[in-house]
């Protein structure tokens, strides 16, 4: 069920746009903030303040990649690795990542607190390898510095 | 020394505020914009000589100029924030470091072409810089640089953030389109041109945030000063984002023209770690990349194309001689296959072979042919494809394969690699 607020931040985003449905997207966003994920359950409640039909909604969440099918840790670590990162090591960064939090790319530590992802360009190439925790980017990555903003999360 | 223009205030501490930019000669171009009939506001557009920063750099002011002057039909106004294609920064920092320079630039445009409405559509990773434009909306709003009967005149303009959710793809713009109503961004056929049937169906100009970016400058500064800046062709303050194996990567506003070697060696310092310059890929991912021979050429949009390759978003990424090329062609087929929106069969099919056929040559299981058959592939996706994606796969790759085609055999014939 989704809380007043999102329902409120939802019809809010449906202000918007000349139709309701126009605002899935904005919709799926505050439903997935609110709930980590994107289930069956809220796709049809979301669906149904957007007046469409549930599957009419699970064809957009599909198609992009920021919308979670699936529960992500507290912290979603995604690791840039396209060109501009991988020419300056941005795979021996991920593999460092893995190593570290004993997780595969795709996977969640067991204790729930960190997914790692590797991802596509995020626009952070000048500061390149980067990596995007949350919505917060880290840049110039080095394994020390790696180490230092791991210690920061809580 | 070129001054900056678009750029010149991210250094400003809190430049994306609205207070600042005032301070700093903002709003002044949107009550100018406001004295002027639309037409000699677009004709200023026009002879400014202002193309596309997206990458496509067709003249803004002739795009402006297809929206009907009916003042019964709903006109958009879209800008293009979807930054994704690998290399490229730019825009990132216009919006999170001057995102009212952008607002102004979009309010004047959506009273030039008689738009009401204009959304920006931002990638949905820029969570800060999504932040940072909903603010300086809301303060632009309270100004009254926004809202209804700005400026005491009878022009409205609302502006609206839609974020994306990750599709490289939402960059194209009949693919924005779909996105902002909230469907999966798949690309239209064209024709009809969004300019007739655009956003909820209604006439829509798409212009990049660079863009956007330019106009109150030239509207300031007239439209002599802008096309006296570089080549006369494609003139005016350029925003090159260079990475890769140099020694200062980042953001260098320069004149248009401003030729590859003085961007690589003289703003971003040359090469890092002593090594030597093997290639650059001039911009973004899409774009074939040049080589030592080439680095004199000038940086426009004309002269990149007459190199057969393009200015693009002017993301420029630098390799030394330490690069694998099969590598790098493996990575950058490896982006297109995940961005390859489904739609249509030669590049949803096209872009996974070939990412194929170059992951087995770079584990070195390559077998003889290989090669021809990355070119034949690369034959059957360009030119048949839905919208540019396929066709800038195939351009990336096959600049690859024309400049360092020796590498590429050498990995399938030694099973291992030259560099």
């Amino acid at each position: 069920m989704l809380s007043t607020k999102a329902i409120e931040n939802i019809k809010k985003a449906i202000d918007k746009y000349p139709r309701k449905r126009f605002a899935s997207m904005d919709a799926l966003m505050i439903a997935q903030e609110e709930c980590g994920c994107l289930t069956e359950e809220v796709l049809r409640e979301v669906a149904h303040m957007l007046d469409i039909a549930p599957v009419q909604l699970n064809q957009v969440a599909a198609f992009y990649t920021m919308y979670n099918k699936k529960s992500v840790g507290k912290y979603h670590i995604q690791v840039c690795t396209n060109v501009p990162c991988s020419l300056l090591g941005a795979e021996h960064i991920a593999e460092f990542l893995s190593k570290k939090l004993g997780v595969k790319k795709g996977e969640t530590t067991p204790d729930k607190r960190f997914t790692l992802s590797e991802v596509e360009c995020l626009g952070s190439c000048g500061t390149a390898p980067m990596m995007q925790i949350n919505d917060d980017y880290y840049e110039n990555l080095t394994e020390e510095n790696i180490e230092e903003i791991l210690k920061g999360l809580k | 020394m070129f001054e900056p223009v678009l750029l010149k205030n991210i250094n400003t501490p809190d430049s994306h505020r609205i207070e600042v930019y005032l301070k700093n000669g903002g709003y002044q171009a949107l009550p100018s914009a406001l004295k002027m009939q639309t037409d000699a506001l677009i004709q200023m557009i026009k002879d400014s000589g202002l193309r596309g920063r997206g990458g496509a750099g067709f003249s803004t002011g002739l795009k402006w100029s297809f929206i009907t002057k009916d003042p019964t039909i709903p006109k958009y106004l879209c800008c293009n924030a979807d930054e994704g294609e690998p290399g490229t920064f730019k825009d990132r920092a216009i919006i999170e470091k001057d995102p009212h320079e952008l607002i102004e630039g979009m309010a004047v445009a959506c009273y030039a072409i008689g738009a009401k409405a204009g959304y920006i559509y931002i990638r949905g990773e820029f969570a800060c810089g999504a932040k940072r434009l909903e603010q300086a909306i809301s303060e632009a709003y309270k100004k009254g640089y926004l809202g209804k009967n700005i400026l005491n005149t009878n022009f409205n303009c609302d502006l609206y953030v839609h974020k994306g959710a990750g599709a490289y793809i939402c960059g194209e713009e009949t693919a924005l389109i779909e996105s902002i109503e909230g469907k999966r961004g798949q690309p239209r056929i064209k024709p009809p041109f969004p300019a007739q049937v655009g956003l909820f169906a209604k006439p829509t100009v798409i212009n990049n945030v660079e863009t956007l970016a330019c106009i109150p400058h030239i509207i300031n500064k007239g439209p002599k000063w802008f096309a006296s800046i570089g080549p006369e062709k494609s003139p005016g303050p350029k925003i090159f984002g260079v990475s890769g194996h140099v020694k200062r990567p980042g953001l260098y506003e320069l004149p248009m023209g401003t030729s590859l070697r003085e961007v690589i060696f003289t703003h971003a310092g040359g090469i890092r770690d002593g090594r030597k310059f093997k290639a650059a890929i001039p911009g973004g991912v899409s774009a074939p990349m040049l080589t030592e021979k080439d680095l004199d050429t000038s940086m426009d949009f004309d002269s990149m194309a007459a190199k057969g390759t393009m200015l693009g978003s002017a993301g420029v990424i630098v390799m030394d001689d330490t690069t694998c090329m099969v590598k790098v062609a493996m990575r950058t087929m490896g982006f297109f296959r995940h961005e390859s929106c489904g739609k249509c069969t030669p590049c949803r099919e096209g872009t996974d072979w070939t990412y194929k056929v170059l992951r087995r040559i770079e584990h070195s299981q390559g077998k003889e042919g290989d090669v021809e058959l990355l070119e034949s592939l690369c034959g059957n996706i360009f030119g048949r494809t839905f919208c540019p994606l396929g066709d800038g796969a195939v351009m990336a790759l096959r600049g690859a394969l024309k400049n360092f085609r020796d590498e590429f055999e050498y990995h399938v014939k030694n099973k291992r690699c030259a560099v």
